[in-house]
This record gives C-alpha cells, sequence and structure tokens, in this order.
C-alpha cells in the first residue's frame, strides 16, 4: 500500500513536498502506518502519537483534508497525509496547539463557582458528551472561521464554556456569558464542519446555539444584528 | 515565594501544581507534549473512596494491605484512604461530572479486589474527565506551562537539586531551568513492554531514570502489574469495570477457569495458565446488554469494534494479560520527598508504598490524587536555600550530549532493539519469571549497554527531533530494564505481580520489604531494606 505524507521542514526555509511510502502493513491503523514508515523506512518523519486508544488526542491529522485522528483510521492506498489546519506547522504533521489551547484560558473555560454537590442524574446527563472532548483539535482545524478570524474563541473552547456553563453546579450568573460575547459565540457561522470531524462524536456548533440562545435569555444580542449590519428596515404603525 | 517546577503534567502534575499553588508557590508545570495528553487519560474504571453506606475507610485501607502482600506502608496506605472522600469532593467541586445515582449521589463501582462498590467514576472516561477538569482548574489559576521539553537531567549539589536541563524539542535547544524545589511526576514505565503494554508511548520512565542518576534511590522495581484484560493484537485496555459489572473470562471451550473479581495479579496468571495450555481467552460481556454497555461501558465498545473488529454485545473478546502499571518507583518519604533534597516525587514515577506488590483498580488515580496534594504542600514550604555557586558540570554535559548527536554512527538500529527487548521482557520478565530467564535477559541488556554507543538517531535535525528524544527514551529503559532485572533476580520468592516458577512460594523472613536501589559511584547497589542490615 503507497500512502503520500506531506512532509515540511522550516530548516534553511519553508519547504514542503509530498512524499510516497510503501507500508507493507495487513489492514493498519493509520498511526501503526506511520510508525512503520519511522521506525524501518524513514526515522526523520515526524509526528505526534500518544495513547493509540483515541482518548489522548494527539495523533489527529488530516487524510485526504479530513481531520481523524490517525490510531483510529484505517489507512487506505493513496490516501494523502497532512497536518492539521488553523496552527502553525513544526514539522511534517507536528504543529504547534499552543495558540489553540490558550483560547481555553480567555474563554475563561473553567468552573466559576460551585454549589451544592448533589446533582440529579438527568442533570449530570446534561453535559456528559461536552466533558468527553480530548483537545486533538480537529474541529479548531476544520472551521472555516479562522480563514478571515484568527481571533474566534474556536469550537473546543466554547464547548468547554458549554460544559461548565450548562453544568447546574455553576453558580457564577452572567459573568461566563459576557465573556464569550466579543470574538465567541456570534463568530461562529453555525456551518457544522466541526460536528462532521470530532472522532468523540460532540457538536460544537449544537452547543454554540445553545450558548447564544443562553445569550439571548441573559439580554445579549447578536451584535451582527444590532450594529445595523442587517437593516431590513423597522416596521411602522 | 518558592519557585516550584512540576515535571510531567498528568493528574499527579496537575494535582501537585494546583496545591503548590495554594501554599503560595510560584509554579511552573513542563513536560515533554501537552498536559491532556498523559497517561492519566487513559485511566478508566475509576477512583476509590470509602463512600457507601456499608463501606468505610478500614475495609478500604484491609482491602488494599492485602493486595499490598506485605510490602506495604500502613501510615501511606492510612494517609491514602483517610483522605479519599475530601478528594472527591475537591474534584466534584471543580466540575468533574461523575456519574450518579437515582437520588443524585455520586454512584460507585466494584472492581477487582474490593470488598464493596468503591470507584466513583464517570462512564469508562474517569481519567480523562478528571485530567481535564484539573486542567481547565489550573488554567483558572494562572498556573504556567510549558509544553514540549523534554527532561535530560536534574542538575544536583551537595544531594540537593537546584534545576533541571531539558531539550526544548521545537528549537533543539538545551535549556537550564532553576527551581527551589522539584516535582516528579513524569509516570511509569511499562512502555519498555511496547506493544505489550496498554500505556501511552510516552511512559518510557524518564523520571525514574533521571532520579536514579541525581542520586536518588528508587525501590521495588520488579513490580509491574499486567493487566489482564488488554485486547489480544493490540494491547488496547478493556477496563476492570467490564468484569465489575459482571462480565465472564472463558476459554476457548467457553468454560469459566477463574473469580473474575481476584486481585489482578491472580486472574492475569490465571489468564496466562490457559495461554499457556494452548486456549485462547476471551472477555464475555453479551449478557449485560447493549443499554447497558452504551450507557456504562461506551467506549470498550468502540474500542474492541475499531482494534479486534468484534462488537461486545454479540461477539466474545480476545483478550490477553499487557504491562500496565508500574509499582516500583522513586522512593519518597510520607511528605513525598526523595532522599536529594528539595527534589520529590509523586504518582507512578514514585513509590509511595501504597500498592505493594500488586495496585488495586481505582486506587492510582486516588494515589496521585492524595499525594500530588501533599507533594504540592511540601514542595511549596521547602528550605528554599540553593547552593550559593551552583555548578554547571551537568547543564555543559547534557549540552554536549544533544550538540553530539550529530556524531553518533548508528550502525545499529534502536527500534530493533527496542522491539527485542519488549518481547524478551514480556516472555521472561512478564507474568512468570524464573533464575534462568531473568538472568538470561539481563545478559542481552547488558550487551545492549555496551552496543549504545554504536545506536544513536539517524535524524540529524536540531528540529522537533522525534527520533533524538526516542532515543533517549530508549537509553532510559534499559538503563531501568538492569534495574528491574536485577531487583526481580535478588527477591528469591514469589509476592504479587512478581511470581516466580522456580521459587513459588513468598518468603516474608527475608523479603517482605521494600527492594531499594541507588548508584554508588556509578555501581549499582541493592538492599531490602530492614532485612539484610540485621542478619
Amino acid at each position: 500500500m503507497i500512502i503520500k505524507v506531506l512532509r515540511y521542514t522550516k530548516e534553511g526555509g519553508e519547504r514542503e513536498a509530498f512524499i510516497e511510502y510503501d507500508v507493507q502493513l495487513e489492514n493498519p491503523t493509520l498511526l501503526q502506518a506511520l510508525a512503520f514508515i519511522k521506525t524501518k523506512i524513514d526515522p526523520t518523519l515526524s509526528f505526534s502519537s500518544g495513547c493509540a486508544s483515541s482518548i489522548c488526542g494527539s495523533c489527529s491529522m488530516r487524510v485526504n483534508e479530513v481531520e481523524k485522528l490517525a490510531c483510529s483510521y484505517k489507512v487506505k492506498d493513496g490516501d494523502k497525509i497532512t497536518a492539521l489546519k488553523n496552527m502553525s506547522r513544526i514539522r511534517d504533521l507536528v504543529v504547534n496547539m499552543e495558540e489553540s489551547h490558550s483560547k481555553n484560558i480567555k474563554a475563561k473555560a473553567y468552573s466559576e463557582i460551585f454549589t451544592s454537590l448533589q446533582i440529579s442524574q438527568a442533570d449530570a446527563k446534561i453535559n456528559e458528551l461536552q466533558s468527553d472532548c480530548i483537545l486533538c483539535g480537529s474541529c479548531y482545524s476544520a472551521c472555516p472561521v479562522f480563514d478571515t478570524n484568527s481571533e474566534f474563541m474556536g469550537p473546543f473552547s466554547l464547548t468547554r464554556v458549554f460544559r461548565y456553563i450548562f453544568d447546574p453546579r455553576e453558580n457564577s450568573g452572567t459573568k461566563k456569558i459576557q465573556n464569550i460575547q466579543s470574538h465567541g459565540v456570534w463568530d461562529c457561522t453555525l456551518c457544522g464542519e466541526c460536528t462532521l470531524v470530532c472522532p468523540m462524536g460532540i457538536s460544537s456548533k449544537d452547543d454554540i446555539s445553545a450558548l447564544r440562545s443562553k445569550s439571548n435569555i441573559a439580554g445579549f444580542m447578536d451584535p451582527n444584528f444590532s450594529a445595523g449590519a442587517l437593516d431590513f428596515g423597522a416596521p411602522t404603525f | 515565594m518558592n519557585k516550584v517546577l512540576i515535571i510531567g503534567a498528568g493528574g499527579a502534575g496537575l494535582r501537585s501544581a494546583i496545591s503548590a499553588h495554594k501554599n503560595g508557590a510560584e509554579v511552573t508545570v513542563i513536560s515533554k507534549s501537552y498536559p491532556t495528553r498523559s497517561q492519566t487519560c487513559m485511566a478508566q474504571g475509576g477512583i476509590n473512596a470509602a463512600r457507601g453506606e456499608n463501606d468505610s475507610v478500614e475495609h478500604h485501607i484491609a482491602d488494599t494491605l492485602r493486595s499490598a502482600h506485605g510490602v506495604a506502608s500502613q501510615e501511606a496506605i492510612a494517609i491514602l484512604c483517610e483522605n479519599a472522600s475530601t478528594e472527591i469532593e475537591f474534584l466534584d467541586s471543580i466540575g468533574v461530572p461523575f456519574s450518579r445515582d437515582k437520588s443524585g449521589e455520586i454512584t460507585q463501582r466494584k472492581l477487582g479486589g474490593a470488598s464493596e462498590a468503591r470507584a466513583c467514576y464517570a462512564q469508562d472516561f474517569s481519567g480523562l474527565k478528571i485530567l481535564h477538569t484539573l486542567y481547565d482548574h489550573c488554567n483558572k489559576l494562572g498556573i504556567k506551562f510549558i509544553n514540549e521539553h523534554y527532561l535530560i537531567n536534574l542538575s544536583v549539589q551537595n544531594k540537593k537539586v537546584f534545576g533541571g536541563n531539558f531539550l526544548d524539542m521545537q528549537t533543539g535547544v538545551t535549556k537550564h531551568i532553576e527551581a527551589d524545589a522539584i516535582i516528579l511526576a513524569t509516570g511509569g514505565y511499562s512502555k519498555i513492554y511496547q506493544k505489550h503494554s496498554t500505556n501511552s508511548a510516552g511512559t518510557t520512565g524518564d523520571g525514574v531514570a533521571v532520579a536514579l542518576r541525581a542520586g536518588a534511590s528508587i525501590s521495588n522495581m520488579e513490580f509491574i502489574q499486567l493487566h489482564p484484560t488488554a485486547l489480544k493484537n493490540s494491547s488496547v485496555l478493556i477496563s476492570e469495570s467490564a468484569r465489575g459489572a459482571g462480565g465472564y473470562l472463558v476459554n476457548s471451550k467457553g468454560d469459566r477457569f477463574t473469580n473474575e473479581l481476584a486481585p489482578r495479579d491472580e486472574v492475569a496468571r490465571a489468564i496466562h495458565n490457559e495461554i499457556e495450555s494452548g486456549s485462547d481467552v476471551f472477555l464475555d460481556i453479551r449478557h449485560l446488554g447493549e443499554e447497558f454497555i452504551d450507557e456504562n461501558l461506551p467506549q470498550e465498545r468502540k474500542l474492541a469494534k475499531l482494534y479486534e473488529g468484534v462488537d461486545p454485545i454479540v461477539d466474545l473478546l480476545p483478550i490477553k494479560p499487557a504491562a500496565h502499571y508500574s509499582m516500583g518507583g522513586i522512593e519518597v518519604n510520607l511528605e513525598c520527598e526523595t532522599n536529594v533534597k528539595n527534589l520529590f516525587a509523586v504518582g507512578e514515577c514514585a513509590n509511595h508504598k501504597v500498592h505493594g506488590a500488586n495496585r488495586l483498580g481505582g486506587n492510582s488515580l486516588l494515589e496521585l490524587m492524595v499525594f500530588g496534594s501533599i507533594a504540592g504542600e511540601s514542595a511549596a514550604h521547602s528550605s528554599s536555600v540553593s547552593p550559593e555557586h551552583k555548578t554547571t558540570t551537568q547543564f555543559e554535559s547534557d549540552r554536549n550530549f544533544i550538540e553530539g548527536i550529530k556524531h553518533f554512527t548508528n550502525q545499529i538500529d534502536f527500534y530493533e532493539k527496542r522491539e527485542f527487548i519488549s518481547n524478551i521482557f514480556y516472555n521472561n520478565v512478564g507474568l512468570v519469571r524464573n533464575d534462568a530467564g531473568l538472568k538470561a535477559v539481563l545478559a542481552a541488556i547488558r550487551q545492549i549497554q555496551m552496543e549504545i554507543p554504536f545506536m544513536g538517531p539517524v535524524d540529524k535535525s536540531m528540529h522537533y527531533n522525534t527520533n533524538l528524544v526516542e532515543f533517549i527514551e530508549f537509553g532510559n529503559m534499559v538503563e531501568l530494564a538492569e534495574v528491574i532485572l536485577v531487583s526481580a533476580i535478588s527477591r528469591h520468592e514469589s509476592r504479587g505481580a512478581h511470581f516466580r516458577d522456580d521459587i513459588p512460594e513468598s518468603k516474608d523472613e527475608m523479603y517482605a520489604t521494600d527492594l531499594k536501589v541507588w548508584r554508588e559511584e556509578g555501581i549499582l547497589c541493592a538492599d531490602f531494606v530492614g532485612k539484610t542490615d540485621d542478619n
């Protein structure tokens, strides 16, 4: 089986090229194929990996321009493997995730004031899925908003905010909602690309929609409407 | 204000960071990866705390002590179990989404060797959700993270640590980072078994090897837990909670052959014996039903389908035991301090004397919480007196080593040797050991040590060189392999995870104690604490 990997280096100027590798393995995952290349063919191939059980989020990359975890994707002949988008590349398939992770701090993706230790079984389900996030960055890579808006908090950070805001133990009022108004929920186009690529089945798009409703209830408005950007004319009586 | 440097950003590192911060220290967490990528995310079963009506701290202590087979500290186990509920409440207060029962209480399940349902859990994502919530809380506190920096060595003067030397993986630059106190939270060493291990790629024992080189003692390195149920082809872990919920172990004839909820060492050996007799072994959870499996074991179902091509709702899961947890590690006292001043260790890289010869499921997440809290506090209050004239010898040597990589000849492929070691370890230093097998492996390891100068990274780049990092990790594993073998050979008995078919009985009068290992002038020394001196 031949797979093509986009090699990339910054040493001596930026250069990139697809290199073909012949992987002599039966029905491997992409991660097994990359490990085969590194240990048997070319030790200079660079990629990140960890648990090999789809839970540590290290080996996210793109296959034929779609985000996948290398450890949970069965690689096919002719597949083209590239690094995640919207993050600066370091080498080959390794990207710098510092900036994307810093959005968690900007979005204040943590608990503020938690009260009451008892919550119902049903309430505990509210954010069960959102807390499955493994921070692999697939959604961040797939998000088209970053093409024009690098300040956007991005899908995973907003899903994390959802997780804490919708936790029935959170008791900080509208403070957390206020923090995601600028470069937050309203910058999303609700295109759903993030939902399609999440290996854990999380829909940041749905979470952002829910955060928008919560924002409306808290008295915040979509700035695209309030600033007169879209003026349909006021009705007269 | 003490500058505390925490090396390793898994659960133990993050819990220590929160605690050191609370105790007024200026905290930096440095790791070779990113915080949420550590081994902790793979813990599935849960975290123990005696909270049920019929349970008590005394029962938890008794179960842990029994499973430790006489080599643990009662005092340390008491600290572990008494602080369990406080740590659960702390996790609850920062937002860990524990699974709940109908009355809204945190629900608990029974794991192997436990007399009660004692493990609090979040489906089968317990470690993942605890780790990520700790990370979010660190972000709230403004704790500083330095990612993708690989620890090479510690700088020590007059038996006092004053900094660490790191390879900045992105730039290839060797850096010295000074600190008043250092906490090693670098994880275990089960990846010596490579493809026969359930662990993450980075679980290469770096901190343990570094501590040994820095003059710290390490102990009980021969006690390595093989988890009974890893998927046969991929060694992907199937949590003990599958058996806790009522899963059966069956052989090729479809017969059950052991008590599925005995401690891990017993279950793993029973499986080993079936496999040795030519049978395959399967985990059967079909009778639990689709609804229960999807609710409580969603990750297991996904992994089984992906890696083994079987669906546990209708199929048997083919399994084998695989290296899972290192009970041994850096020798620490109850304050988590090593015998090197201002150097602390916590979590799997340390030997907190709570697991002894066999760890109970649900006690490792608890260990990193309880002792993480203690380590952070100890480090924050440690004496901050650093040596006046700090020697730069270690830093220069580490920098020269990194800069010298281009001169390594690479006549021998270390990846091949890594695979070779993993196979001989699984077959001879696994569930069943004996003198002849252990000595043969030791001879092979000593040969590989001689060959290391003829190995090296092929990749000569200074730029994110994973080939180089893997080579240094390999060196650390080879160093620890020797220690494990010397320890296993010295322990002339069977105890917990260390089972020898040439001496199947325990010999309490000689060996019911820790086996401590350290280096003196480069020579490896080993001693059974409190035993040999008395003779």
